[in-house]
């Protein structure tokens, strides 16, 4: 499954996409220690599958707290992706 | 057996009760502020209804906003599983569903087997909620049933530029100084909000049959913006509002019999 957090608003689409059948399957969850504002956690799902997710009161502000790793010019792959071993995570902007 | 599904909804509390995948029950109340409470009393109030006690009761499942407050729950889920279980219930060859509640829209895709493969919710932006339809109702002096029917009258198509519900009714004042008559505002008005929800929805993909759940989709003039949108049909079952509350109590009744099975 295909989780999208985030939201849109009248500026764009601010989603991180979470692909949980890979997830499910990483051992290491280097996202949640790689992301320097805290936005990932591990949690069960509604399918008891223990995933990494958006912090609840994370994903109305992901624009603005991933913003520090999106520098307009030279930027650098994003933390939470590069440490996916499994390719995980997409985010939409 | 006997299973409840409690929906704590942002605007509004909705209750089912399944017995023996019947729905026997259902009930509405305002969440106001205190959900607990309200559940509490929505669930009392709803046993009386039906001459049951809370000992007749199995298993409590609760979803929606609230979800966490409810009392007595046993399971507690998201409105994600709970929208799609609620609606493949009611539709099996749904594959998309489109959940447009008080405070927040939903996109959830499924496949043939009832999974969820892709979902989004748009929970920051009014402007693809309800709340706006309730703000421009507001702001065209008219109730929200007329805004919908409003909206069928009109085959004029007026843009509206604002992407934000607050300056969103600043143009519908523009548009009223203009003379611009009333059932083209209202239809321009949920044509903004399908625009809105139909974006969120090429997020996860859209795959036919579509189904619309959520208090909105009581909405005459949205459901018909939606359809001109996505140049599908789309289905909107008879209690839309009902479909999460239906959806906890069936996923509610599935885990029970898993446990019975085990």
């Amino acid at each position: 499954m295909k989780a999208n957090y985030g939201y849109m608003d009248g500026s764009g689409d601010y989603f991180i996409t979470i692909d949980t059948d890979k997830c499910v399957e990483c051992e290491t969850r280097a996202c949640v220690a790689a992301c320097p504002a805290n936005l990932f956690v591990i949690e069960e799902d509604d399918w008891d599958d223990l995933v990494a997710l958006i912090a609840q009161d994370k994903r109305k502000s992901v624009k603005y707290d991933c913003a520090p790793c999106k520098p307009v010019t030279d930027r650098p792959p994003l933390p939470c992706m590069a440490e996916c071993p499994f390719d995980a995570i997409e985010h939409s902007w | 057996m006997i299973t409840v599904g409690i929906d704590a909804g942002a605007k509004n509390i909705k209750i089912t009760f399944l017995k023996d995948g019947e729905v026997i029950a259902t009930g509405i109340s305002p969440s106001g502020f205190d959900q607990n409470a309200a559940s509490e009393a929505l669930m009392n109030e709803t046993l009386a209804k039906v001459g049951l006690t809370h000992s007749d009761v199995d298993v409590i499942c609760s979803t929606g906003a609230g979800r966490k407050v409810v009392p007595g729950a046993k399971h507690v889920l998201t409105e994600v599983s709970a929208m799609a279980r609620g609606s493949l219930f009611l539709r099996p060859d749904v594959r998309t569903v489109i959940d447009v509640g008080a405070e927040e829209g939903r996109a959830i895709r499924c496949n043939e087997a009832g999974k969820v493969e892709d979902f989004a919710v748009n929970e920051k932006c009014a402007a693809g909620s309800g709340a706006f339809t309730e703000a421009m109702a507001r702001a065209l002096e008219v109730s929200l049933e007329e805004l919908g029917k409003l909206s069928l009258t009109s085959s004029a198509s007026v843009p509206m530029n604002a992407q934000c519900a607050v300056f969103a009714e600043s143009e519908v004042i523009s548009l009223l100084h203009a003379s611009t008559p009333k059932q083209d505002i209202a239809k321009a008005i949920h044509d903004a909000i399908a625009s809105r929800i139909m974006s969120m929805c090429r997020r996860v993909g859209i795959n036919p049959a579509i189904m619309l759940v959520g208090g909105v989709a009581r909405n005459v003039g949205f459901v018909q913006s939606l359809r001109t949108a996505m140049e599908e049909e789309v289905f909107v079952p008879d209690n839309p509002e009902f479909v999460g509350s239906l959806g906890a109590a069936l996923i509610a009744a599935d885990r029970e019999v898993e446990t019975a099975t085990a």
